[in-house]
């Protein structure tokens, strides 16, 4: 009786559910399809199966080095940047949470009115300023201004987070003849792991999505990210659909892959970030 | 050994921490000053990257905005705030402000509403929910230029698959060229920034959501409230901290959009669908007009500047409490 009553009462909520989950879901699945047809069936079989599914938009573009090389090249700024922006704002954030210092809070409010500022504000002085020093061309051309402008949400993360962890714990470290930085490596980080994996998850997702800065850092393709490489092969085969789908798809499947193992990581880490920030 | 690094424990929040009686008076400036030292030591990479990276540039677009510049060696034709008048007598530059207020209205209108009737429905114990909360974030995670380019292709004229869907339940005048067609490209934007974004502002809703202790509800419900008296009454007013965080992050994003204009449309046709940021890049890497590009970045710094101060101000003050209010006892 009851089961019945919940379900007619979800019922409409279901609905809306399912409707709402078509719309998110019909354009990727599309995008699927879509690169297992050819072009001409596109036209003549836009919604269906494919009349017999064609692997080859896929395996070419797995088979050409263009596509590894991009996915390398994001692998590698992103991980550069992650690392960067973590240490540096561990650093940082455990100097807010656990010591008092003259200039602490004027310091602090620094690096938080950078949260306000988006990237593309300063995107153009950026770019000369690295030409100028001579960092175009070159991942560090990204990774640096990355670092740099993910430092204010990564600090505010972390300093909340070191500063939940017990004052005890900290003299029990300095008897032990620990020293600050002693404190900060051996007790503090390896604590602060669920932290860390959060800020990092953050980092590499923000990274890997970039595409104003890339697509200035980088005027030839040695050093093309993802999102760069996407826009550029749209350009080149924009008469071929089926291709660019294919394309498309798996450049979308690195960010979903690691969407699905760090999902906790990601949304705990926005909320976290949007709560405290 | 007295351990300093420990007085901003002891002290707490907006206290003076008494210096330990063991420590005598000689040596106690000296080792504030080691104190100091080691606490600003720790913050020296941040403060370098900070520095060099975000401070140093925004200074000097700001000097470089009263320069004609074209972006090499040092800018030396100064014109005093002739880039400024200039700007603000540009009609693109006035429509890329007004296009962003209607991207500011419009995701007030529908979007956030929506993201928070999606947030309120998962919040139930429904069969799936994790699963449509994972699905509707989903698009977060992808970069806004790919989802630029599938939506390009999805709202492709005639062979996209909007027009087939359109056109097989017998709308096939709706929409049309969408991003070609000046009076929908704004819209079709929208709609897959929407697409994109509102799941994020969902996810922030849940954890809100989640916050709020269930007995208020359950108490509102012994006391007679219907559904949306609980929802309008007790629901609401406890989220309220998120929603002013979501509509302010959601204001931000509309400023600085970009990547998804400039994948699908460059700003056209004609540019109604620029945003300051698109028209900021093509003066200033298009053109290397870099002065003038300089002055649009300043306006949009100080539309941020203004935006967020005035929003602190008047709004967040109350939810930021503990986050940018530090401690003012600095442990002497």
């Amino acid at each position: 009786m009851t089961a019945r009553k919940t379900t007619a009462r979800t019922l409409p909520l279901h609905v809306i559910l399912v409707a709402v989950g078509a719309v998110m879901v019909v354009p990727l699945v599309y995008a699927v399809l879509s690169g297992f047809k050819s072009t001409d069936e596109l036209s003549s079989n836009p919604f269906g199966l494919p009349d017999h599914w064609r692997t080859g938009n896929y395996t070419d573009i797995l088979a050409g080095g263009d596509f590894w090389r991009l996915l390398g090249s994001s692998t590698l700024i992103a991980v550069g940047t992650t690392v960067l922006v973590v240490a540096a704002s561990a650093l940082a954030a455990f100097s807010f949470a656990r010591f008092a210092f003259r200039g602490r809070e004027a310091l602090f409010t620094l690096f938080t009115m950078g949260l306000m500022f988006p990237f593309a504000v300063a995107v153009l002085p950026l770019f000369l300023l690295l030409r100028s020093l001579g960092l175009l061309d070159n991942p560090l051309g990204v990774i640096l201004p990355q670092a740099a402008f993910g430092l204010p949400m990564t600090i505010i993360i972390l300093r909340a987070f070191f500063r939940e962890i017990p004052g005890e714990l900290e003299e029990a470290a300095t008897l032990d003849g620990c020293s600050p930085f002693g404190f900060f490596w051996r007790v503090l980080l390896p604590m602060a792991r669920p932290a860390l994996g959060t800020v990092s998850v953050l980092a590499v997702v923000t990274s890997w999505n970039n595409f104003m800065l890339p697509l200035l850092v980088f005027t030839d393709n040695t050093w093309w990210t993802l999102p760069i490489g996407v826009q550029q092969f749209q350009g080149q085969y924009s008469a071929e659909y089926a291709r660019v789908f294919a394309y498309l798809v798996l450049a979308m499947v690195p960010a979903l892959a690691f969407y699905s193992v760090a999902e906790r990581q990601l949304v705990g880490g926005l909320t976290a970030g949007a709560t405290k920030g | 050994m007295t351990s300093t690094f420990l007085a901003d424990k002891r002290s707490g929040p907006g206290t003076d921490l008494p210096p330990p009686e063991s420590v005598r008076a000689r040596g106690r400036g000296r080792r504030r000053v080691m104190h100091w030292l080691t606490a600003v030591s720790f913050q020296l990479p941040a403060l370098v990257l900070f520095i060099g990276m975000v401070l140093l540039p925004m200074l000097f677009a700001l000097y470089a905005a009263f320069f004609r510049w074209g972006g090499f060696g040092m800018p030396s034709d100064y014109v005093g705030t002739d880039n400024f008048t200039q700007l603000f007598d540009n009609p693109v530059f006035l429509g890329d402000l007004w296009r962003c207020l209607v991207l500011v209205v419009l995701s007030l209108a529908f979007q956030l509403p929506f993201a928070l009737a999606m947030a309120v429905l998962l919040n139930q114990k429904l069969r799936g929910r994790a699963v449509y909360r994972m699905l509707f974030f989903a698009p977060y995670v992808l970069s806004e230029a790919i989802t630029g380019v599938l939506f390009s292709m999805v709202f492709a004229p005639d062979s996209g698959l909007a027009d087939h869907i359109f056109g097989a339940v017998g709308l096939d005048g709706v929409g049309g060229l969408w991003f070609a067609d000046p009076s929908y490209v704004m819209a079709t934007l929208f709609l897959v920034m929407m697409w994109k974004y509102f799941g994020f502002h969902m996810m922030l809703y849940l954890a809100g959501l989640q916050s709020i202790p269930r007995e208020l509800t359950e108490a509102a419900l012994i006391d007679g409230a219907g559904a949306w008296q609980r929802f309008r009454n007790v629901t609401l007013p406890l989220l309220a901290p998120t929603l002013r965080i979501s509509i302010f992050l959601s204001v931000i994003g509309s400023i600085q959009l970009f990547d998804l204009v400039w994948v699908v449309t460059q700003g056209g046709p004609d540019h109604h669908s620029e945003t300051m940021a698109v028209t900021m890049f093509q003066y200033g890497f298009k053109r290397y007009q870099v002065g003038y590009a300089s002055a649009i970045s300043v306006v949009m710094f100080g539309i941020c500047l203004v935006f967020a101060l005035a929003y602190q101000r008047f709004v967040l003050r109350r939810d930021l409490e503990g986050a940018t209010t530090t401690m003012r006892g600095d442990g002497k």
